[in-house]
C-alpha cells in the first residue's frame, strides 16, 4: 500500500515538472523552429515555419566567421573555468576554515568587488590591456574573469558545511595544507564544485560587453559578440532567423558541459571523507 | 602529485595564451603608413569599405588602411574606451548627431582647411550638411547622405478597395488610406493602416516634415533655439501625429515590434522609412510594395523630408605623416566616384550635390523617391542626440498612455529641449 | 613537493595556532589578493574619484552627487531596482526550491528535467528577448492570445507603463529559475543523508523532515541565493536593454517604467558621454547593494559568523 501511494505522488511530482516544462521551454522552442525559417517566413511570426528553410544555417557556415568565434569561445570558457575552480576553491576553502585577522574585511571587500557594474570596469579595464599591449588577444578577454567573487562566495558557503574532524585528523596524520585542501576538502564539496563550473563555463560562453570591447579584429571575437554583429543596427533590417540560428547552435556545447558536470552533482558528496 | 602537474600545465598555457597572441605586432615596413578606421557593423558597408580599402590601397601603395567594425549597440561604449586608452582609431564614422558632443569631448578635429576648406565643403555637398557645421568649422566628410519617402504595401491596399497604384499624396489621404486598410478587434489591430510611431521615424517627421507644413521652422537660424512653438500651428502639427494613433487608430508603437517587422510581415499597409532600409525591406517583404514621396499638406504643398547621414571624422591626435594619409584616404571616399558605388552595394545615397541630378541614379525608380526627399530634406541640428530623443518620446508617450494633455506636454517638450541645449552652449 | 615541506616547516616551529593559521591563510590568498586589488578594486576607485569630477574644471567636487538628490529619473530608477529585487528574488528562489525538491523526489529522468529547467539560464538573452518581445506584443502575441481563449482581458504588457516593470521581471524569474534550481540541488546533495535515516526511525513526516531538516541545512545555500540574487538584480541592465532598447524602442521606456539603476547609468555614461555623472550613480549603486549584502548576511547567517 505504501508503494502504491509512493507511486501515485510520484505521478503528480511528474505532472508537475512537465507542465513547468511546457512553460519554461515554450520561448526556447520558439527560438529553434524560427531558426529554420526563411526571413519573410520569419515576419510571420508563427509557431511553426510554414516551410522547413536552413538558409540561416547554410549562411551561418558559408558567409560568417561562427566556427572560429565558437572555437574562441571555448577556449576561453575552458580556460577560465579552470582557473576559478582551482583558485575559487582555495579562497573558498580558506575563508570557511580558516581563523585569521582581517578574514571579514577582506571577504566583502572581495564580495564587494561583484558590486560594481561591469559597464563601468570597462573602460579601466581598456586602459590596462592597452598599456599592457592585451587589446584583441585572450588573455585580455579572460582576465578580467580568472577569479569571479561569485565562485570565492559560492565555495566558502559549501565548504563552511564540511565537517572539521575530517580536516583535523588529517592534520593530526601530518598531513601539509595544501594536500589537506587537495585531497580532502575539495573532494567533499564535488557537487558545489560542479555547479561552479556549469555556472563559470556559462558565465564566460555568454560574457558579451568586455570581449565586445576588447576585441578589435573579427578572428578574436567570441561567439556572443559574433551573434550581436547581426542583431543591432541603427535602423532595423536585422537577419533574425540568423541569429536564432546562431543562438540555437550556441546552446549545444552548454548542454554537453551541463551533461558532463550534472553527473557529479548526482552523485553527491561521500561522506566518509579523505580514506 | 596530480595537483603540481595541474598547475604547472595551466601556467604555461597561460604564458604562451600571453605570449602567443600579440606577437604579430610590427612587422609592416618602415616606409608604409598604416591608418585604422572604425564603423559599426552594418553588414553591407563593412563588406563595401573592405572593397573600397582594396582599390585604395591599390593606388596609394604607401598607405595601408586597417578597417575594424563594432555592434551598434556597444560603438559608443568601444569610443570612449579607446578615447580613454588614448588608443583611438584614425578615422572614426560616426552618426552625424554625435558631432557636437565628439567635439566638445575632444575626440575629433577640424577638417583641415588646406585640405578642404568650408567654402569647398559647402560647394561639393548637399546644403543639408550645413547642418553639422559646428563653430564654424565642419568637422566631418560623409559618403552618403539618407533621406525618407513612403512605402505602401499595394496588395492590402488592393484587399482595402484601394487603388493599389495610388499611393496617398497628402496626410489626410494617408489617414483615410489608414482607417480603411486598419483591421481592429476592439483595441487591438489584426492589420495596421500605418506603421504609426515616435521612436523610430516618427521623431523626425513631427519637426523636420510637419512642422515646417505647418509654417514653422524648427530651429532658429544659429540653432540656438527651439522654435516648434513659435506659433500656434506647432501643437497642431504635434497633435495631428498623435491622433493618428489615438483618434484615427490607424497604427500602434507596439504593433509587431518594430515598423521594419510590421512592414515587413505584410500586416501593415503604410511606413515611413529611410533608404537605408531598403534592402532590408527588398529581402524580407514578400509581397508588392512601392515608394513615394513623403505626404504634403494638401496638393502642391511645400514638400519636405528629414536628411541624415554617417560621417567621416579624424580623431584628435592625428597629424604629420599619418594625417596626410588620412586626407588622402577621405579624399578617395568623399569622391563622386566612390559615392556612385556606395550607393549601388549600400543603398545610401550621394552626398555631393552634383550627383543629386544624375540621370543614371535617378533612372532607378526607388531612388529616385529619396532622391527627390533629399531635395527638401533638412537634418536636426542635434547637440546631444540621445536625450533629445528621449524627450520627444516621452512627451508622445505621456499623451498616448498617460492621457496628459497634448498642449502641455507639447510645451514641456519644447522646454526640456531647450534646456538641453542651454545646457550644451553654456559650457 | 614544496607543500609537505613547507607544512612540516611550520609545524617545526613553535607557534599559537591562530598565528600558523593565518599565516597559511595570507599564503593561499596571496595572489587572489592582488588580483582583486589589481583588477577590481583599483578599477572601483578609479571610478569613485571620477565621480566627484566635473568635465572641464580642475579639482574635487560634490556637485554630480548635489545633482542626483533632485534628479527625478535617477530616484524613479532606484524604486524600479528595489522593486525588480523584491519581486524577483523570492519568487525565482520558491520556484527554485520547488523543482529541485520535486526533481529530487522522482526516479526517473532527473536529468532530463534538470537540463530542462536550466534552458532559459543557458540561453543568449538577444535571441530568447526577441521572442519575449513578440510573447509581449499587445495586438497578436501569445499571451494576448490565450487570454482571448480564455475571455480574459487582454493586456498590453510591455507597453503600459503600470505593467512594464512586472512583465520584465517575469522574463527574468524565467530565466533565473533554472540557477536556483541548479544551486539548491548542490545545495541538498550537501545534506548527510543520515540525519533523514534517524528522522525516518523517529517516525517524523516528511513535511516536518522538509522544516527540521532540509531547511534549516540549506541556510549557507539560501543565504548565497539571496546575496547573489541581491547583487544580480541590482544591477540588471541586459535584459531590460534587450526587451525595451533597440532601434524602435527606448531604453528603460514606456516613461522610464522598466528604467534600473545600471540602465540609467549606461544611458549617462556612454549615451550621454557624462562619464563623471555615470560614476556618482555607480557609487550610489554600490553603497546600496553593499547595505542590502550586509544586511541580508546579518539576518540569514544564522550558524556562520561572517
Amino acid at each position: 500500500m505504501l508503494t502504491k501511494r509512493v507511486k501515485i505522488s510520484n505521478i503528480f511530482v511528474h505532472l508537475f515538472l512537465w507542465i513547468g516544462i511546457v512553460f519554461v521551454a515554450f520561448p526556447f522552442l520558439w527560438m529553434i523552429l524560427s531558426s529554420f525559417k526563411s526571413l519573410p517566413d520569419f515576419y510571420q511570426f508563427g509557431l511553426l515555419p510554414e516551410k522547413l528553410d536552413i538558409s540561416s544555417y547554410k549562411y551561418i557556415f558559408a558567409e560568417t566567421e561562427y566556427v572560429r568565434w565558437y572555437a574562441n569561445s571555448f577556449l576561453i570558457a575552458v580556460t577560465v573555468t579552470i582557473t576559478n575552480l582551482l583558485f575559487c576553491g582555495l579562497i573558498g576553502y580558506t575563508f570557511a576554515k580558516f581563523d585569521f585577522k582581517g578574514k571579514r574585511i577582506w571577504f566583502v571587500v572581495i564580495l564587494s568587488t561583484m558590486m560594481i557594474p561591469t559597464e563601468m570596469l570597462v573602460i579601466p579595464w581598456y586602459v590596462i590591456s592597452s598599456e599592457l599591449n592585451w587589446i584583441d588577444s585572450y588573455w585580455g578577454i579572460m582576465f578580467p574573469g580568472i577569479i569571479e567573487a561569485f565562485g570565492v562566495f559560492l565555495m566558502r558557503q559549501f565548504f563552511s558545511g564540511v565537517p572539521n574532524d575530517t580536516l583535523d585528523a588529517a592534520r593530526i596524520d601530518g598531513m601539509g595544507e595544501f594536500r589537506i585542501w587537495w585531497k580532502i576538502a575539495m573532494p567533499q564539496v564535488k557537487a558545489a564544485l560542479s555547479a561552479l563550473g556549469i555556472l563559470t563555463f556559462l558565465g564566460n560562453w555568454n560574457a558579451y560587453l568586455w570581449p565586445v570591447i576588447v576585441t578589435t579584429t573579427s578572428d578574436m571575437r567570441t561567439l556572443p559578440v559574433g551573434i550581436s554583429l547581426y542583431g543591432t543596427s541603427d535602423a532595423g533590417g536585422i537577419q533574425w532567423n540568423t541569429i536564432m540560428g546562431m543562438s540555437t547552435l550556441a546552446v549545444v556545447p552548454m548542454i554537453i558541459v551541463f551533461l558532463i558536470f550534472q553527473t557529479r552533482i548526482v552523485e553527491g558528496i561521500s561522506l566518509t571523507g579523505g580514506k | 602529485m596530480r595537483i603540481e602537474k595541474l598547475v604547472t600545465a595551466l601556467m604555461i598555457v597561460l604564458v604562451l595564451l600571453l605570449a602567443g597572441c600579440k606577437s604579430d605586432e610590427a612587422s609592416s615596413d618602415s616606409d608604409e603608413v598604416t591608418i585604422t578606421y572604425w564603423q559599426y557593423t552594418f553588414p553591407a558597408k563593412v563588406e563595401e569599405i573592405a572593397r573600397l580599402i582594396e582599390k585604395f590601397e591599390e593606388e596609394n601603395p604607401g598607405i595601408k588602411v586597417e578597417a575594424q567594425d563594432f555592434p551598434y549597440d556597444q560603438y559608443n561604449d568601444k569610443i570612449t574606451a579607446a578615447m580613454h586608452a588614448n588608443k583611438a582609431p584614425d578615422i572614426l564614422n560616426i552618426y552625424y548627431g554625435w558631432i557636437p558632443n565628439f567635439v566638445k569631448l575632444d575626440y575629433i578635429q577640424p577638417i583641415p582647411e588646406d585640405f578642404m576648406s568650408t567654402e569647398e565643403i559647402e560647394d561639393y555637398y548637399l546644403p543639408m550638411i550645413q547642418t553639422s557645421k559646428f563653430d564654424d568649422k565642419y568637422y566631418t566628410l560623409p559618403t552618403a547622405v539618407r533621406s525618407l519617402a513612403l512605402f505602401w504595401n499595394k496588395e492590402l491596399f488592393e484587399e482595402a478597395g484601394l487603388d493599389p497604384e495610388q499611393p496617398p499624396v497628402t496626410w489626410d489621404e494617408l489617414v483615410d488610406n489608414g482607417i480603411k486598410t486598419t483591421i481592429r478587434d476592439g483595441d487591438r489591430y489584426e492589420q495596421a493602416g500605418f506603421a504609426w510611431n515616435i521612436s523610430a521615424q516618427g521623431q523626425h517627421v513631427i519637426p523636420q516634415v510637419l512642422l515646417r507644413q505647418y509654417g514653422i521652422e524648427p530651429y532658429s537660424e544659429d540653432q540656438l533655439t527651439v522654435q516648434w512653438n513659435e506659433k500656434p500651428q506647432g501643437v497642431d502639427a504635434f497633435k495631428f501625429w498623435i491622433d493618428m494613433t489615438t483618434d484615427h487608430k490607424i497604427g500602434d508603437a507596439d504593433f509587431m515590434d518594430t515598423p521594419v517587422t510590421s512592414f515587413s510581415s505584410g500586416r501593415t499597409a503604410m511606413v515611413i522609412d529611410g533608404s537605408f532600409n531598403i534592402s532590408a525591406y527588398k529581402e524580407n517583404a514578400d509581397f508588392d510594395w512601392g515608394v513615394t514621396t513623403l505626404p504634403v499638406l494638401e496638393e502642391g504643398g511645400l514638400e519636405s523630408n528629414f536628411g541624415s547621414y554617417w560621417t567621416n571624422a579624424i580623431t584628435k591626435d592625428v597629424s604629420g605623416e599619418k594625417l596626410e594619409a588620412v586626407q588622402k584616404f577621405l579624399e578617395f571616399l568623399i569622391s563622386e566616384e566612390t559615392q556612385r558605388d556606395w550607393l549601388e552595394n549600400v543603398g545610401e545615397l550621394p552626398a555631393a550635390a552634383s550627383l543629386a541630378e544624375d540621370e543614371d541614379i535617378k533612372s532607378d525608380p526607388i531612388y529616385a523617391v529619396f532622391l527627390e526627399g533629399l531635395e527638401v530634406a533638412h537634418a536636426t541640428p542635434f547637440v546631444h542626440e540621445e536625450k533629445e530623443r528621449d524627450i520627444v518620446i516621452n512627451a508622445v508617450e505621456k499623451v498616448t498612455l498617460h492621457n496628459t494633455d497634448v498642449e502641455e506636454a507639447f510645451n514641456q517638450m519644447v522646454e526640456e529641449l531647450q534646456e538641453v541645449r542651454d545646457e550644451f552652449y553654456d559650457d | 613537493m614544496g607543500q609537505k615541506n613547507k607544512a612540516g616547516f611550520f609545524s617545526r616551529i613553535p607557534m599559537k595556532l591562530k598565528t600558523r593559521q593565518a599565516i597559511i591563510a595570507y599564503l593561499f590568498l596571496f595572489i587572489p589578493i592582488l588580483f582583486f586589488v589589481g583588477i577590481r578594486i583599483s578599477p572601483t576607485l578609479y571610478a569613485f574619484s571620477m565621480s566627484f569630477t566635473v568635465r572641464g574644471e580642475i579639482g574635487y567636487t560634490i556637485e554630480n552627487y548635489v545633482k542626483l538628490v533632485s534628479d527625478e529619473e535617477f530616484i524613479r530608477s532606484i524604486v524600479n531596482t528595489l522593486l525588480y529585487f523584491i519581486i524577483t528574488v523570492p519568487i525565482q528562489l520558491a520556484i527554485g526550491l520547488i523543482i529541485a525538491l520535486a526533481i529530487e523526489r522522482v526516479n526517473h529522468f532527473k536529468w532530463f528535467y534538470r537540463i530542462m529547467f536550466f534552458l532559459p539560464y543557458m540561453t543568449s538573452i538577444v535571441a530568447v528577448s526577441w521572442v519575449w518581445r513578440l510573447m509581449y506584443d499587445p495586438h497578436n502575441g501569445v499571451l494576448n492570445q490565450v487570454l482571448k481563449f480564455l475571455h480574459l482581458p487582454q493586456q498590453d504588457w510591455l507597453s503600459d507603463p503600470k505593467q512594464a516593470l512586472l512583465s520584465v521581471s517575469a522574463m527574468l524569474i524565467w530565466q533565473m529559475i533554472g540557477f536556483s534550481m541548479l544551486i539548491f540541488l548542490a545545495g541538498l546533495k550537501g545534506i548527510p543523508q543520515q540525519f533523514y535515516d534517524a528522522a525516518k526511525i523517529d517516525g517524523a513526516s516528511k513535511w516536518k523532515m522538509f522544516w527540521k531538516i532540509t531547511f534549516p541545512l540549506l541556510n549557507p545555500t539560501i543565504v548565497f541565493l539571496t546575496v547573489i540574487g541581491a547583487i544580480q538584480t541590482l544591477q540588471i541592465f541586459t535584459q531590460i536593454a534587450n526587451l525595451t532598447g533597440g532601434s524602435s524602442g527606448s531604453l528603460g521606456g514606456p516613461l522610464n517604467s522598466t528604467s534600473s539603476i545600471a540602465v540609467y547609468m549606461y544611458k549617462t555614461g556612454f549615451r550621454e558621454y557624462n562619464l563623471e555623472y555615470a560614476s556618482a550613480i555607480t557609487v550610489v549603486l554600490f553603497v546600496l547593494i553593499l547595505i542590502v549584502t550586509l544586511i541580508q548576511l546579518k539576518v540569514l547567517n544564522r550558524s556562520y559568523e561572517l
